[in-house]
């Protein structure tokens, strides 16, 4: 088999549940070897998508290959290919954790004589080692979380799907995911979904946020920082005699400057103004030149960093609108 | 194949990893010993032929228990997902779990061997009614099942998947003696999709090829389905 280098293509994509709208017109691709962070609120279509991906259900329309198989067309070849780790990771809780592996490997079609070797892969890898003979229904949310890991991976997969893989862990666990997704996607594909941001920013070399079905930012945490956040002046100005219009056109016209908006403060005399830049530079000198020569009297002034979150924020409480200004 | 016998493995093992499979033998051979052998006393004839009589009754009860598990369960835990995203298809999930309840209502029908061998102690048992007799018992408890199974698909509810197994297999059982309730030309078809005829001969001991067929049937009609309505999260 020749390496396929779009591990994952998804082309429009929709999935429609009766008149709902889960899914409308998610295109991506994700080449061998990403750690894809699949952000969104909840419900916005994010275990949809992954629904989808592991073939378990089918879209309303659009195409999707895996491993450059089309989910409509081999289903069972994709599946071979792929680790799933579902949301909660639903398990069999009246067997033993090895016995569940077991399982797993036999239906997975592993080899007698490789089962024993990658089983105990697994079990080191997820730390199952203690727990090995217990009842599932006896482990605790962690453990659980990291029996379903081990499902995932137990057929050593070239692409692992994993459904907020960190949800109800503490932190000390959170941290050991995070180290193994991170070692998993030097070599593998791995799409993680959540909506913890601080993970994405940890792991994930690329972020896809979607809102409403749609797909509304994708590039790595660092495109999206400086496209879609950039820096954040807030700019505090004795009320000039010219009015908020002549703040605007002062600020406007310095070089860097993306948007000006200004607005009286209330405060009585002061007027507040926001200015947008490049996240890459300070414009703070500027501001204060472009200022003084117009004779405008600065009371404050500071920077800030737009960072994911608020990136987030903004894409994904705007209803429907941030969705338009996407593509 | 391969993934058939895995699933079917596991299910069968979950029968006796909880108290189902324990509390379902167990019930079944206090009732059978009961309803059978009194009035067997009272009589003066060794047969197991009331055996054979009592037995599609008591499944009517004793299928749905072990098939409301099945598919409802998995489905309200999210498990069906894990199952059916590795490389299995719908159609192994079906006949694994299947397989799984007619082993299991195997054992239980083997568990009422010794009965056989009891009576035989009281007289001659002629053995080959007998044979036929179990043979018709595990065609009509493989239909019970089939149907079970579909009950389960239908919902995400075990309790749900019971009574609709139960009602199901009741009305199979007995449809066929209201018959006269019926405009007449419905009656020979009511007549030939009940169990109650294609019993008859089995009781007697004998097996007649078109009660096997019929059952068998029935059993390929009702897992086909329940894999329709397995498949059918893929399109809702």
């Amino acid at each position: 088999m020749t390496a396929i280098e779009t591990m994952i293509e998804v082309k429009n994509l929709t999935k429609r549940y009766g008149n709902v709208r889960a899914l409308d017109a998610v295109s991506f691709e994700v080449p061998r070897g990403q750690v894809l962070g699949f952000l969104g609120p909840n419900g916005a279509g994010k275990t949809t998508t992954m629904k989808i991906l592991t073939c378990f259900i089918a879209p309303t329309s659009g195409e999707v290959r895996v491993a450059g198989l089309d989910i409509s067309e081999d289903p069972l070849g994709i599946r071979r290919r792929l680790g799933y780790l579902q949301e909660t990771a639903p398990l069999y809780v009246d067997m033993r954790v090895r016995e569940y592996l077991d399982f797993v490997a036999d239906v997975r079609g592993i080899a007698v004589d490789a089962k024993d070797k990658a089983l105990a892969r697994v079990v080191e890898v997820c730390g199952l080692g203690d727990v090995r003979d217990k009842e599932i229904r006896t482990l605790s949310k962690g453990f659980r979380q990291r029996v379903g890991l081990a499902q995932a991976m137990i057929h050593d997969p070239s692409i692992l799907i994993l459904d907020e893989p960190t949800s109800g862990l503490d932190p000390n666990q959170i941290a050991e995911i995070r180290e193994l997704v991170k070692s998993l996607g030097r070599e593998r594909t791995v799409i993680l979904s959540t909506h913890n941001l601080t993970e994405v920013q940890a792991t994930a070399g690329r972020v896809i946020i979607i809102h409403q079905g749609k797909l509304v930012a994708d590039g790595s945490p660092e495109e999206l920082e400086s496209s879609r956040g950039g820096a954040r002046y807030d700019v505090v100005l004795a009320a000039p005699g010219g009015g908020v219009a002549a703040v605007k056109e002062a600020f406007g016209r310095v070089e860097g400057v993306r948007g000006v908006d200004a607005a009286e403060s209330g405060r009585g005399g002061e007027v507040d103004v926001t200015v947008h830049g490049d996240a890459r530079e300070d414009l703070r000198a500027q501001i204060f030149k472009a200022a003084v020569d117009k004779g405008l009297v600065l009371l404050g002034l500071g920077r800030k960093q737009v960072d994911l979150e608020s990136i987030f924020r903004r894409l994904t409480t705007a209803d429907g609108a941030a969705g338009k200004e996407a593509h | 194949m391969r993934t058939t016998m895995a699933i079917c493995r596991r299910e069968f093992k979950a029968y006796f990893n909880s108290p189902v499979a324990y509390f379902v033998i167990a019930i079944f051979l206090v009732m059978v010993g009961v309803l059978f052998f009194i009035p067997f006393f009272s009589q003066d004839r060794v047969s197991m032929r009331d055996f054979f009589g009592l037995a599609p009754f008591l499944f009517v009860f004793f299928a749905p228990a072990i098939t409301m598990r099945l598919v409802a369960e998995e489905r309200r835990s999210g498990t069906i997902e894990m199952l059916i995203t590795m490389p299995v298809r719908d159609v192994d999930v079906i006949l694994g779990k299947y397989m799984a309840s007619v082993g299991l209502l195997a054992v239980a029908l083997a568990l009422t061997l010794p009965y056989a061998f009891t009576i035989a102690a009281f007289g001659p048992l002629d053995f080959g009614p007998v044979w036929g007799g179990y043979l018709g018992l595990l065609l009509a408890g493989a239909a019970y099942l089939a149907l079970g199974l579909l009950a389960s698909s239908l919902t995400e509810n075990q309790i749900v998947a019971f009574v609709v197994a139960l009602f199901l297999s009741m009305l199979f059982l007995m449809v066929d003696k209201f018959t006269i309730f019926l405009p007449a030309f419905l009656s020979p078809w009511v007549e030939y999709l009940g169990f109650g005829k294609h019993l008859d001969s089995a009781v007697r001991g004998l097996i007649d090829t078109r009660d096997v067929v019929f059952f068998l049937s029935f059993v390929v009609i009702c897992l086909f389905l329940a894999f329709r309505s397995l498949e059918s999260r893929r399109w809702r």
